[in-house]
């Protein structure tokens, strides 16, 4: 059998998954927090002041690269989830619902460094900019799909109700940011757009590369990290876990149960 | 059992089928079949998997392994829709409704079997005169009484019917078991579970024996 | 005799008329929710004309789609509970279809009277009368629209006991657009510009929900429910 294929059948194991992710988190953080720290520095010395903004717009160099990954990780999830619906992937259920938390963690880190960027520019801390108004809804979407999967007791009925939601909202979340640019375009007239990303001179833009590829790492670190954790709590009442936990053979009387609420 | 080449194909066949909830098997791997006018005796202690076998005939549930055929052909939605009248344990009928209205909805929902009427099916199931009353008034054991007539005037060839003799008085008992012959006679079938208590229905049947898995 | 789509939609709207007429009084609830609505915002703002009259169309809109949002619980709720729900997952009509006609009486029992109050709520808040025309057309092409993308939402979470903020958390997010358009159309009208577009934007929404709505709310009731 073709060894990609052989290697993604494994990968569906969970006692495999386990092992791959125990092994290759560390790693992925190690990576990222090299590539983005290398990132940072160059945002914060090396790079020169912006002519307009001064160095305020420094921030530019955290906001940017956590809104890129706020939208790929919603993007993730749902290919994840539709994965899991069609073809009923334990694994992909497991990856799209720890895809989740960290998405809204990376949205909140937008809005706020969204907000900080705009309190020299606008002179408050919130002014309905359209990108910043979506990436608001983008949280309540995210926080919809936890809560979701929260609500429900069945781990795999919750994953897939959950990534069913996150599949609508992706569909949806196009129609959404058009909608707010145009209800912003309605009432504010033309805005300045502060968050634009055009025009930004090559000297200036080496260490926005460096983030985004470092926050790619962060993300597949925390993934295989929050993957594993499920996935071992899903898989609690299995020999294997017991093995790993205790090193011996019995599964301890009470695993698999949900804790008492 | 040895093949048969002139035994015709089972109306209802599993192979293989497997259920589980939160990584625990509740059921399977099942191999069983069903003929047209047999039925089938699911027994089994509770939490034996009787109601969660056939809520996955019914496809309700998705089953996690094996598969189900109806008269030979894999049983996709639409084939089990056509082919299946399940009897739960919610009655499935609007407490604001009254009986007649209710029948008349769910006729209306599923079709109705040719050359019966709700009027005449209220009849057999001893619910005559209470075609006005609301479902509200109804006590338990009518309330399953007026599923029974749901169940006598649907068209559907196969039943399943679960723990059909919850509620119901001696009378009643006599009656489901009445209407299962009837059906077998016309060449229907039927899956009933029970607890093993009650009084099976007298006609051919097959068993099977479901393992507690708690 | 197996039902036809027309037959099977049919007995649904029969049914669910009948069942409306038994129970009158919960009709009026959302209509009475919007009216609260109203009366705390027009107390809340002081009650000149001046400072309501502006905020009008948009408090008007809130308070349907809020309105509307409380409604959502009854839509499958009750059948689900009696095992109604079941019933229609094994029919021989496609649950999509079901689940349309469904959301159809729904919304004209629980919505069109709000949308018929909403003249009258108009009075309350001193809305300029050159935007009413423009709020009944928007209100006319969202509320349906609402209601399908509320069904999805009241879909995935049938199966639930306290579902509470839980359903007005995932509709948020789908009903901005509509909302967006929505009062943003009178906005546009009021400010001189053409409606149209906002208008035309949520007819085309309507449209697409027609036909998608109902097939992922069938998806989402078979998810819940398994």
């Amino acid at each position: 059998m073709n060894p990609l294929v052989l290697w993604f059948h494994k990968l569906g194991s969970p006692p495999w998954f386990d092992r791959f992710a125990a092994r290759w988190a560390p790693w992925a953080f190690l990576a990222g927090a090299l590539v983005m720290g290398v990132g940072l520095w160059g945002a914060l010395f090396e790079v020169p002041a912006d002519y307009q903004q001064g160095d305020s717009f420094r921030i530019l160099y955290i906001h940017v690269p956590s809104a890129w990954m706020s939208m790929a990780v919603f993007g993730i999830m749902a290919i994840q989830a539709a994965i899991a619906l069609v073809w009923r992937i334990k694994l992909c259920e497991v990856l799209a619902m720890a895809c989740a938390p960290i998405g809204a963690a990376f949205t909140v880190i937008t809005l706020l460094t969204g907000s900080i960027w705009g309190k020299p520019m606008w002179g408050t801390w919130w002014d309905w900019d359209p990108r910043l108004t979506t990436e608001l809804i983008l949280l309540f979407l995210y926080l919809g799909v936890m809560g979701l999967y929260n609500a429900i007791d069945d781990r795999r009925a919750a994953a897939r109700a959950a990534g069913f939601l996150a599949i609508v909202g992706v569909v949806l979340l196009p129609v959404i940011r058009y909608s707010v640019v145009w209800w912003n375009s309605l009432h504010q007239g033309q805005t300045i757009r502060v968050f634009g990303e055009s025009s930004m001179d090559p000297s200036m833009a080496w260490p926005l590369w460096w983030r985004v590829i470092g926050t790619k790492f962060w993300f597949v670190g925390s993934l295989l990290l929050r993957a594993r954790a499920d996935n071992l709590r899903r898989e609690a009442g299995k020999a294997w876990v017991a093995r790993l936990a205790t090193g011996s053979e019995r599964p301890h009387p009470a695993a698999g149960r949900e804790p008492a609420r | 059992m040895s093949p048969d080449d002139s035994r015709p194909t089972p109306l209802l066949e599993a192979h293989a089928l497997g259920f589980s909830r939160n990584e625990e098997p509740v059921f399977g791997p099942l191999d069983f079949a069903v003929d047209s006018g047999e039925a089938l005796l699911v027994q089994g202690g509770n939490g034996a998997g009787k109601t969660t076998l056939l809520r996955v005939l019914a496809g309700l549930l998705p089953a996690d392994a094996g598969d189900v055929t109806i008269d030979g052909i894999r049983a996709d939605r639409e084939r089990r829709a056509h082919a299946i009248a399940y009897l739960g344990h919610l009655p499935g009928l609007k407490a604001d409704l009254s009986v007649l209205e209710n029948l008349h909805f769910l006729c209306g929902l599923h079709g109705r079997r040719r050359g019966q009427s709700p009027e005449a099916a209220l009849g057999i199931v001893g619910l005559a005169g209470y075609e006005d009353a609301l479902a509200r008034q109804l006590s338990a054991g009518q309330k399953k009484r007026l599923s029974l007539a749901r169940l006598w005037l649907s068209p559907a060839p196969l039943w399943l019917l679960d723990e059909p003799y919850a509620n119901l008085d001696l009378e009643g008992i006599e009656l489901v078991n009445r209407m299962v012959q009837a059906h077998l006679r016309g060449r229907g079938a039927a899956l009933v579970t029970t607890h093993g208590a009650y009084a099976a229905p007298p006609v051919r049947t097959r068993l099977l024996q479901l393992e507690s898995r708690r | 005799m197996t039902p036809s789509l027309a037959g099977s939609a049919r007995a649904l709207l029969a049914r669910d008329f009948r069942l409306l007429w038994r129970r009158r009084g919960d009709a009026l609830q959302p209509a009475l929710f919007a009216l609260l609505v109203v009366v705390l915002f027009g107390l809340a703002l002081g009650g000149e004309a001046d400072a309501l009259a502006g905020s009008a169309s948009a408090v008007l809109w809130v308070a349907v789609l809020l309105a509307g949002l409380l409604g959502l619980d009854t839509l499958f709720r009750g059948d689900a509970e009696d095992g109604s729900l079941e019933q229609w997952m094994l029919a021989p009509v496609p649950l999509a279809w079901l689940v349309a006609v469904r959301t159809f009486s729904h919304w004209l029992a629980t919505v069109v009277p709000l949308v018929i109050a909403t003249p009258l709520l108009g009075e309350l808040l001193h809305l300029p009368k050159a935007e009413l025309p423009v709020l009944l057309a928007s209100l006319a092409l969202g509320t349906p629209l609402l209601s399908l993308l509320g069904a999805v939402v009241a879909a995935l979470t049938v199966g639930m006991r306290r579902s509470g903020i839980l359903v007005a958390l995932l509709a948020l997010p789908l009903y901005v657009p509509v909302l967006v358009f929505g009062a943003g159309s009178v906005a546009a009208h009021a400010q001189g510009l053409d409606p149209v577009g906002a208008l035309l934007l949520l007819g085309a929404g309507l449209a697409l929900a027609l036909v998608l709505a109902p097939l992922a709310a069938a998806a989402a009731i078979r998810i819940a429910l398994s």
